[in-house]
């Protein structure tokens, strides 16, 4: 496997606020690498420092190869980035900012580009001081999927999403990854990262947690199951594996199962003749609080902050 | 909920985000108030000084353009001529700027649909602006009717100047309440309260060089153009002899059927947009945008055509008015004198046409450091980060913005130069001559223009969170230097301080080539400085 984007043991401060505290990140070429982490645990910080747009205090850093502080211009020829908040010049229509963004990076393809447009459904006559924040990110999205290049660092690109057009990304996406380019998607929602990514790193706080296929990391969590059964329940509350269960009557319950566990759960459950099970997947909160769980009573403010910062 | 609930809360919140700001702005325009007049006071201490300032007055249509016409030879009407004039644009900004600050900016930048989301009335964001603003110009009128009693000046004199002042202010809050509704953004409701000012001080200008002589000599009344400015209104009280209270009637009148306009306005819009619906543009961007350069121009254009048009229509009416000054030496004997004390007509004419270079300089000075700052707040913005993360380097980026600014004010000078050196040289039929006489007057300003602007650059690369500020307050030092430095006497080492002060006096003086190439390698060495400093930092937000 060659490696797209190499840092470790980066350090970035802000004053005395540690942004970054000794992360490490690998993405591997070809992949679609999910980053992710609540509000204000430093995704947005590693990703202008791979950019050269900050300066790391000290660590490795290696994009494409190069060190992204002093070969940033040739290194961005040769990538595309879409920031968490798209600003643009109000008085430009969306179509121009699109080809300045383009041209600026070494071109972009026109035929591309208004096929882009029209996927996104994106009107470029209107000014950009007209846009909604979801029609800014579209703008920057066009302008990034529209280049030729082998890597794209994408910085929460669809919180201003509509479903339809979020669904609209993820196609685009895969076909990046069909043409073997590399993606680094940073991202809050977990539906996005299942459905896209290969590969995902967690961090927290500057630091990595976790980092692995989302089946390697789901492995550590837990299941949600609401259960009704014929016969009145008996001995969930003995079962290994099970917790927070919460029995709202003799006949219907809820819990949560480890992952390694459900198999000898249900086997329990059929005895009682199920009238209907809904299991859920853990959702990014339940991996999120999972993996800051240990000895933390931060965990809730990293689920919370996402609401702000 | 009525349209005005939540307006207390917002006065509040108000005050709270301008409670460095206003306070600032009242130090400012009292402290100068002070200064002025203690100096004024100090001049014109005689009976016979003050007879004599108050004949020049009425004789000279250049000193009623800029200081109103005298209302009698009193001690107290000449500090309102030395300062009225002066400090009603100030408090006319200030007032302006404080209610788009509170109303258009706040919905540009979304604070206004936080606001609206709570417990707040239709009317009340721009009814706490108008509120705070009307407040402080109050408060100003107190600060300079005390200053005023302080230096000896009659009491209801003093009053009346104080509410005189604030009866602008509160003029151009309610022009601003107006600006604020048209345009979608706030530099646009500031740049039609700054226009609509520029009228009021044109058409008060007019007023007062077209006004009557009274019997005696000693005092005018203003031309009817006067009564056409909230300025010209104001400066009709006439605070220190035969003072008149009617025209308070006016300016509350006014700034009544103006705000009862401007919530009109605000019934009928949504909330962000304005009057001016905005335009479509092109599909595709034009070839010469595609570079740092050519986005540079794109932001920097639209305010240098504002600017070069402001320039050109100043010199116009500068070098027109360069005529009355033959023709006043022609008409009476006193004045005739009164100009050969001076040094004779070409020499006082000479001097009024440096003494206009010196004001451009200063004008496109402030235009240098507008645009220049305009580098801060594409970074502040965050509008650089997605540029400088495609394949542009820091100093390129910079580059092309120092290029437009540098370009824009040798525009702005030669615009200058050459609508006054037009209009002086036809009246005084040397067209060519004059034509490349006051162009290079003009331009001999340059090097102490981009001082200020490879200060600003400096500051740039430096201090990002601060350039704002500080050159802003580096520019307002030179204006102060320059305008009223020698009035108060300060000494030659602080006046030296402005890069203004370096520059020859020209036409007066031979154009001398070592302050400018001293200042221009200044300029250059700051700028140098910039560059590398921002090439070396953090990009930096807001
Ligand atoms: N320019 C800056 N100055 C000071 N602190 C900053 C700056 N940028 C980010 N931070 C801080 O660094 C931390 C990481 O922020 P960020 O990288 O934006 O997080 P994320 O993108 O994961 O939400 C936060 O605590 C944030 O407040
Ligand atoms: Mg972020």
């Amino acid at each position: 496997m060659t490696v797209a984007i190499s840092v470790s043991k980066l350090v970035k401060n802000f004053g005395t606020t540690r942004a970054l505290d000794q992360l490490d990140l690998e993405v591997a070429t070809g992949e679609v690498h999910g980053f992710l982490g609540p509000n204000g645990a430093g995704k947005s910080t590693t990703i202008r420092v791979l950019l050269g747009l900050l300066r790391k205090d000290s660590g490795e850093v290696s994009v494409l190869g190069k060190d992204p502080w002093h070969d940033a211009v040739a290194l961005h020829r040769r990538l595309a980035y879409v920031p968490g908040d798209v600003n643009l010049w109000p008085n430009l229509s969306g179509g121009e900012a699109i080809d300045l963004f383009g041209a600026l990076r070494g071109g972009l393809d026109p035929v591309r580009r208004d096929e882009l447009l029209e996927r996104f459904a994106l009107d470029p006559t209107k000014k950009c001081r007209t846009y909604s924040k979801g029609n800014r990110q579209k703008v920057a999205i066009v302008a990034a999927f529209a280049s030729d290049v082998e890597l794209f660092i994408l910085d929460e690109p669809t919180s201003g999403l509509d479903p339809l057009m979020e669904a609209v990304f993820q196609e685009c996406v895969r076909e990046l990854k069909r043409d073997g380019r590399t993606v680094l998607l940073s991202s809050h929602i977990l539906a996005e990262v299942e459905a896209l990514c290969d590969r995902v790193t967690m961090i927290r706080d500057g630091k990595r947690v976790d980092t692995g296929t989302l089946a390697e990391l789901r492995h550590l969590t837990r299941t949600s199951v609401s259960v009704e059964t014929a016969e009145p329940l008996s001995g969930l509350d003995e079962l290994p594996g099970v917790h927070d269960l919460s029995l709202v009557n003799s006949h219907y319950a809820r819990f949560q199962v480890d992952t390694d566990a459900l198999d000898h759960t249900l086997r329990h459950l059929t005895r009682f003749g199920i009238r209907s099970l809904t299991s859920t997947p853990p959702t990014l909160e339940e991996l999120f609080l999972r993996h800051y769980d240990h000895g933390n009573d931060r965990v809730t403010t990293g689920v919370a902050q996402r609401a702000g910062a | 909920m009525t349209a005005f609930t939540g307006t207390g809360r917002l006065v509040q919140l108000a005050l709270r985000r301008d409670r460095i700001q206003l306070p600032i702005w009242l130090v400012v325009i009292v402290g100068v108030l002070a200064a002025l007049t203690s100096s004024v006071t100090g001049i014109y201490d005689t009976h016979q000084e003050q007879l004599s300032y108050a004949t020049t007055n009425v004789a000279s249509a250049v000193a009623r353009a800029f200081n109103g016409a005298i209302a009698g030879p009193s001690l107290g009407s000449i500090v309102a001529a030395e300062t009225f004039v002066f400090l009603s644009v100030i408090v006319a900004l200030m007032s302006g700027m404080t209610v788009v600050r509170h109303t258009r900016q706040n919905e540009e930048t979304g604070r206004s649909e936080l606001i609206g989301a709570g417990v707040v009335g239709r009317h009340a964001p721009l009814t706490a602006a108008l509120i705070v603003t009307v407040g402080t110009n109050l408060v100003l009128a107190g600060g300079a009717t005390g200053v005023l009693v302080a230096s000896g000046l009659p009491g209801s004199g003093s009053v009346a100047m104080g509410l005189a002042l604030a009866g602008v202010g509160i003029s151009f809050a309610a022009i601003g309440a107006i600006a604020a509704q048209i345009p979608e953004s706030a530099r646009g409701a500031n740049g039609l309260t700054a226009a609509v000012l520029g009228g009021a001080f044109l058409l008060r200008a007019i007023g007062d060089v077209t006004g009557a002589p009274r019997p005696d000599g000693l005092a005018m009344d203003s031309g009817w153009v006067s009564w056409l400015s909230p300025i010209g209104w104001a400066q009709q009280i006439h605070p220190y002899d035969s003072p008149r209270w009617w025209p308070f009637g006016i300016l509350v009148g006014f700034f009544l059927v103006a705000v009862g306009f401007a919530f009109l306005l605000t019934a009928h819009r949504d909330v962000g947009m304005g009057m001016v619906p905005a335009r479509r543009g092109p599909r595709t961007a034009p070839r010469w945008l595609l570079s740092p350069i050519g986005l540079a121009w794109r932001l920097h254009r639209g305010v240098l055509l504002g600017w070069t048009i402001a320039i050109a229509v100043l010199g116009l009416a500068f070098g027109t008015v360069s005529d009355e000054i033959d023709d006043f030496a022609e008409t009476s004997d006193a004045i005739a004198e009164y100009f050969t004390q001076m040094g004779g007509t070409d020499a006082l004419l000479d001097a009024y046409l440096a003494y206009c270079m010196g004001l451009f300089g200063l004008a496109v000075a402030g235009y240098a450091v507008q645009a220049l700052l305009r580098t801060r707040t594409e970074e502040a913005s965050g509008r650089l980060e997605p540029v400088l993360a495609a394949a542009v380097s820091r100093p390129r980026w910079m580059l092309s913005h120092l290029v437009c600014v540098l370009a824009g004010v040798v525009v702005l000078l030669l615009t200058a130069g050459v609508t006054v050196g037009l209009t002086y040289g036809l009246i005084a039929a040397d067209l060519w001559g004059q034509l490349l006489r006051l162009t290079g007057a003009a331009l001999a300003q340059l090097p102490a223009v981009i001082v200020l602007a490879g200060l600003s650059a400096a500051l740039f690369g430096l201090l990002p969170r601060w350039v704002t500020a500080v050159s802003w307050a580096s520019f307002m030092i030179c204006l102060l230097l320059e305008q009223i430095g020698e009035l108060l006497e300060l000494p030659q080492a602080v006046l030296n301080l402005s890069p203004f002060a370096h520059i020859p006096n020209v036409p007066v003086e031979e154009v001398t080539a070592s302050p400018l190439l001293v200042l221009s390698t200044i300029a250059i060495g700051l700028t140098v400085v910039g560059v590398l400093l921002h090439r070396r930092r953090d990009l930096t937000p807001a």
